[in-house]
């Protein structure tokens, strides 16, 4: 089972340009997670502040007791070897071939015979569809082929927690979908606590359990993913909707002019969104064993959602409620 | 930009200081060093080589035209292998391992950083102090070492040739003057010198390396900035240590 990642009041800025302030959010064990926001709002920052590789300058980030943030350079490399992060251009090393590349990890880390590493390395490369192109040089393969790559390494020494940074850039929306599927599959088999930092609206519409945003360096919202689907915030409603009206400019966010002036030529309200149904494992595949989990955490806290994210995860969960874990909550059912 | 320069001179210690504790760390990366070590030392030899033949020609020139003018013709040998063993020697080498060695390790290593690699490294759990850095500056130690003793020898070989064959100085007076003046501690000082530019021009070309800004551009100037502060600390250093060692070893003629 995955590690859970607590992340408590982070504050980073680049000189006197902050970021985000005081992010505060729980990563659940096990599940995957999706950080949404428009480009700019620091999500690749927050990926690496998790890990360690850029220094905030207030708050912690708790991994089985190590602090990410603070805690001596020992610790935080020991800590380092649960992560895999799945870089945006996949960060391979351009002077290895893609097979060198995946076994990089293992020949650092591990003690293994050179047949062993051999058959690891070429099973990851099978799950992520890279066959035959294990010789090549990351200079000679396409976009798509890097981060399918940069994705089997960092999946190579098993990882209980998998930072995917952007994942769909650079990808067509076919391939984003199969890598969508590819993420729950594995997190159906190796049950790691997943983060995923996006701005494409399929993945976080299909692939997370829980889902935050990032916007005017601040945390809008993190929770179970129906919640921020079924938010009314106008920042979330305009992002998920793909709209120019609302607080998100061109340029990070509008002013209160501009807004005003928007409110005024009263844009047509955008229909109602509908909350897709989650992805499942492939066929074949071992259930989820974060879905039980998570269905047991969020029934015990939906007594204090707002009623619409309230009425939607009843309706999920009322959808399938053959599964065998349903545990009715005693108050309230319907809205 | 005064508490600028301390901030890069005080990385560039910490930069040091990490170095040399991370040498004693297992696991030792010998692949990676002995690549590097052949790296540096096949862009480095030849034109060591060539560059110690005029330059310790020169330096006998200038100097046997000098004792001809005082009359002390026979000193010319000692007085130009001694002036080629301490400083032309370590000097040459640091050219070479800073301008060609140090140059290539800078920009490999910016290069590396600016496409994230080094970050995907410490996300491994890897250090690239340990795993890149250590086995680079140990090689540029290690060739700066053997680069001197063959820049001497070389030099002297020009030096003794210029001065003998050209301007009709005799093999004995050479070498007769030689052991009269030079004794082994000037060549354990050249060594030693070696050594420590070797250090200097690899920590500095790594520093340089690990921080550049911004994009490729970024990897350029600091290319350029390598080579410019590992001159600078490199003559400052030769200063100082040929200062010390003046004071501290008695000259053997006098």
């Amino acid at each position: 089972m995955g590690i859970e990642v607590v992340v408590e009041g982070l504050t980073k800025s680049f000189g006197r340009q902050s970021v985000w302030r005081d992010v505060t959010l729980t990563l659940p064990a096990g599940e995957v997670s999706v950080m949404l926001g428009p480009s700019g709002t620091g999500k690749t920052v927050f990926l690496k502040s998790l890990i360690g590789l850029l220094k905030p300058e207030k708050g912690r980030v708790l991994i089985n007791g190590v602090d990410m943030v603070n805690s001596p350079e020992r610790e935080i490399y020991e800590t380092r070897k649960l992560f895999g992060l799945m870089f945006q251009d996949g960060a391979l090393f351009g002077s290895m071939s893609l097979f060198d590349n995946i076994a990089f990890p293992l020949r650092e880390h591990t003690r293994k015979k050179e047949s062993e590493i051999r058959r690891i390395v070429m099973e990851r490369i099978e799950v992520v569809g890279l066959l035959g192109a294990e010789g090549k040089l990351p200079g000679e393969i396409s976009g798509g082929m890097r981060k399918r790559a940069g994705l089997a390494r960092a999946l190579v020494l098993d990882p209980q927690i998998i930072l995917c940074d952007e994942p769909d850039s650079g990808l067509d929306p076919v391939r984003t979908a199969y890598l969508s599927q590819l993420l729950i599959d594995l997190n159906a088999q190796i049950d790691a606590t997943m983060l995923i930092v996006t701005h494409n609206l399929d993945i976080a519409a299909t692939v997370p359990d829980n889902m935050g945003m990032l916007f005017r360096r601040e945390l809008v919202t993190f929770g179970p993913r129906e919640v921020l689907l079924t938010s009314e915030e106008p920042v979330v409603a305009q992002f998920l909707d793909g709209r120019r009206e609302g607080p998100i400019g061109m340029s990070e966010e509008k002013d209160a002019a501009t807004l005003a002036a928007e409110a005024g030529a009263g844009a047509a309200p955008a229909p109602p969104r509908r909350i897709v149904p989650q992805l499942e494992p492939s066929p074949g595949l071992p259930p989820r064993a974060a879905v039980a989990r998570r269905r047991r955490r969020v029934m015990a806290m939906v007594d204090q959602l707002p009623p619409a994210a309230r009425s939607a995860i009843r309706e999920t969960y009322a959808a399938d409620a053959a599964a065998p874990t349903l545990t009715a909550p005693s108050a309230g059912s319907g809205t | 930009m005064i508490i600028g320069a301390l901030r890069q001179t005080g990385r560039l210690f910490a930069l040091a200081a990490e170095v040399s504790r991370a040498v004693f760390r297992r696991p030792f990366q010998f692949r990676e060093f002995v690549e590097q070590f052949w790296f540096v030392a096949s862009v480095t030899i030849l034109p060591a080589a060539l560059v110690s033949i005029p330059f310790g020609a020169v330096i006998a020139l200038q100097v046997g035209s000098l004792t001809q003018q005082l009359g002390a013709q026979s000193f010319t040998g000692g007085a130009s292998v001694l002036a080629v063993v301490q400083q032309a020697s370590p000097l040459i080498v640091a050219l070479l391992i800073a301008g060609a060695a140090g140059s290539a390790i800078c920009a490999d290593l910016g290069s590396r950083t600016i496409r994230e690699e080094l970050d995907a490294m410490e996300v491994m759990g890897v250090s690239p102090v340990q795993r890149l850095v250590v086995p680079r500056v140990l090689a540029t130690m290690a060739v700066a070492v053997l680069l001197n003793g063959l820049v001497s020898v070389v030099g002297t070989l020009g030096g003794y040739f210029f001065n003998v064959i050209l301007q009709g100085g005799t093999p004995g007076a050479y070498l007769s003057s030689f052991s009269a003046l030079a004794q082994p501690a000037d060549l354990y000082v050249s060594e030693l010198k070696a050594l420590v530019f070797g250090f200097i021009a690899g920590i500095v070309a790594a520093h340089r390396g690990l921080n550049p800004r911004g994009g490729p551009k970024g990897v350029g100037d600091a290319v350029n900035q390598s080579v410019v502060i590992t001159f600078l600390l490199l003559f400052f250093v030769n200063m100082v240590m040929t200062a010390v060692y003046l004071q501290i070893v008695p000259p053997k003629g006098g």
